[in-house]
């Protein structure tokens, strides 16, 4: 067994330079700078920093080269880095709708005040591939236009003010913030823990689960009240200055679902609502996230839970791709006793079922 | 900065706004853009009352945008504070891994509370960097404004 393992270290260190090599690729092609990923490969970092639960473009765009493009490679990076550093605190709430707003629409209202604002966004590209792209050269620069103070209210804020809508559970004292990274998660988490999970969980098992609620499992009738993109100001309250400090600004996509209505004896009828929030512009997982914020409120709001989307153990159990791929790949690791003594196991009951019916053995050979 | 408008205008709460106006502009920059102007003003020595270290600070949101706070997930934050021969302690506060940075800040946050240094520090290093961020934003604005659905202009074609 020792021999193995010897023998194991010297392929282990080469495996890994073979692999610092096939991550260069071919020397004769430039290798990527930080600044190249995290210019023109903007929306993969954003990925990285959502998932990853960390906000720093550098060291996502580290990951993404580290990983060869393995997102969730980099993302087990990323979160593996965060341990390394200790924290100051937590910032004040950040403010979305002061958000300078780099996209903003609504599929519920045409005129929204402040405008619906494409900014730039895949919708409404032929999804061509554009083999322009192959050569390079730069764009023509984007068109400008004058800027308008006008504020732009988040639509939600639009119909509360006509009470058509359920307002935003509000705590009493912000300070009893549960977080996920500190104490395990248990069972029923409040909504606080719940978005914290949904904002660091996997794009891909978000999209699925938003859209198993779409086509009936759990269906909740959403509409995208509204989709906004931008930079958020944030402060953190600094005990050494004596005030709350600007730390700069942070990019964020928000989706605020608006959903069926619900009413009771007692309270009139209004929709209801689903949360979205991500770093950088993720707007698939913001939207996505909302749709299943608002699934997991089943239960809250009187409605059957039978869906997977529904099931608030199920969905936050299964979210994080650095747990799930950890608990997945783990089946790589040598297993060589485990599968030994289960081999044994094996060959003594085929030898007992033999020993016990001849005839049947004869028959197989 | 319109979530922390000053309701009152004491001196004290007046030099803060002041402070933290002059933090978000600092913060907005690039640290080289801070150092060339700094240099500028020959700035005093200064001791470090705390090394420039990295950390996290964990950014939280709001469930539906106005509701109870929820954890985001963190960013990283880089953070210094010194005092200047003549007593004044500055503080700085910035996103990123940048201790350099976060150094620049605070020795501007210290020179703004100095009766010899503010006014130049204003004038000379936050004033024109503020242009500068106003600027980047401002085009930032004029390139989204032109993104905007003019439905108006719709409805007129068709009539």
């Amino acid at each position: 067994m020792y021999v193995a393992v010897k023998g194991g270290e010297r392929a282990i260190d080469n495996a890994h330079r073979l692999l610092a090599d096939a991550r260069r690729g071919n020397r004769d092609v430039p290798e990527l700078t930080l600044d190249q990923i995290s210019e023109q490969l903007a929306l993969g970092v954003d990925r990285v920093m959502s998932e990853g639960s960390l906000y720093d473009r550098e060291l996502a765009a580290l990951a993404i080269k580290q990983a060869r493009g393995d997102l969730i490679e980099a993302i087990f990076l990323v979160r593996a880095f965060r341990a390394t550093l200790p924290r100051f605190g937590s910032s004040e709430p950040v403010d979305t709708g002061a958000m300078a707003v780099r996209r903003r629409i609504s599929s519920t209202f045409k005129d929204i005040p402040g405008g619906q604002i494409l900014g730039p966004t895949f919708d409404y590209t032929h999804r061509l591939l554009d083999p322009q792209l192959a050569e390079s050269g730069d764009p023509a620069e984007p068109a400008t236009a004058e800027a308008s103070d006008a504020p732009t209210p988040r639509v939600t804020d639009i119909l509360r003010q006509d009470g058509l809508i359920e307002e935003s559970p509000v705590a009493e004292d912000d300070s009893a913030v549960g977080d996920l990274t500190r104490e395990p998660l248990n069972f029923p988490a409040g909504r606080d823990l719940r978005l914290q999970n949904l904002a660091r969980a996997d794009e891909g098992f978000l999209l699925a689960l938003g859209y198993s609620t779409q086509r009936g499992y759990g269906r909740n009738h959403p509409f995208a009240g509204e989709i906004r993109f931008g930079d958020v100001e944030v402060f953190f309250e600094a005990e050494d200055a004596g005030f709350a400090v600007p730390l700069g600004s942070v990019a964020l996509t928000e989706c605020q679902m608006v959903n069926q209505f619900k009413g009771s004896a007692t309270e009139a009828p209004r929709f209801t609502r689903g949360y979205g929030l991500a770093f950088g512009q993720s707007e698939r997982k913001a939207m996505s996230m909302a749709l299943v914020d608002r699934a997991l409120r089943a239960q809250e709001l009187g409605e059957d839970v039978k869906a997977p989307a529904q099931d608030e153990e199920f969905v936050l159990s299964h979210s994080d791709n650095v747990q799930a791929t950890g608990f997945v790949e783990h089946l790589k690791l040598p297993h060589y006793v485990d599968f030994q003594s289960e081999l044994g196991l094996l060959r003594k009951l085929r030898a007992e079922f033999n020993q016990d019916q001849p005839e049947l053995r004869e028959a197989a050979e | 900065m319109a979530m922390h408008a000053e309701t009152q205008n004491s001196p004290e709460q007046a030099a803060t706004a002041r402070r933290r106006a002059a933090m978000a502009v600092l913060a907005a920059s690039e640290t080289a853009a801070i150092g060339a102007r700094l240099d500028t003003l020959a700035p005093p020595a200064f001791t470090l009352l705390r090394e420039p270290e990295q950390g996290l600070v964990m950014l939280r949101g709001r469930i539906g945008g106005d509701g109870s706070a929820f954890n985001v997930g963190e960013a990283t934050v880089s953070r210094a504070a010194v005092r200047l021969a003549s007593g004044e302690v500055g503080f700085g506060y910035t996103l990123g891994r940048d201790r350099t940075k976060a150094k620049l800040i605070a020795l501007c946050d210290a020179l703004l509370q100095s009766a010899d240094y503010s006014a130049a520090v204003e004038t000379e290093v936050i004033a024109p960097l503020q242009t500068e961020v106003e600027a980047a934003r401002a085009e930032k604005a004029a390139r989204t404004a032109a993104t905007k659905v003019d439905f108006y202009t719709l409805v007129r074609g068709e009539g």
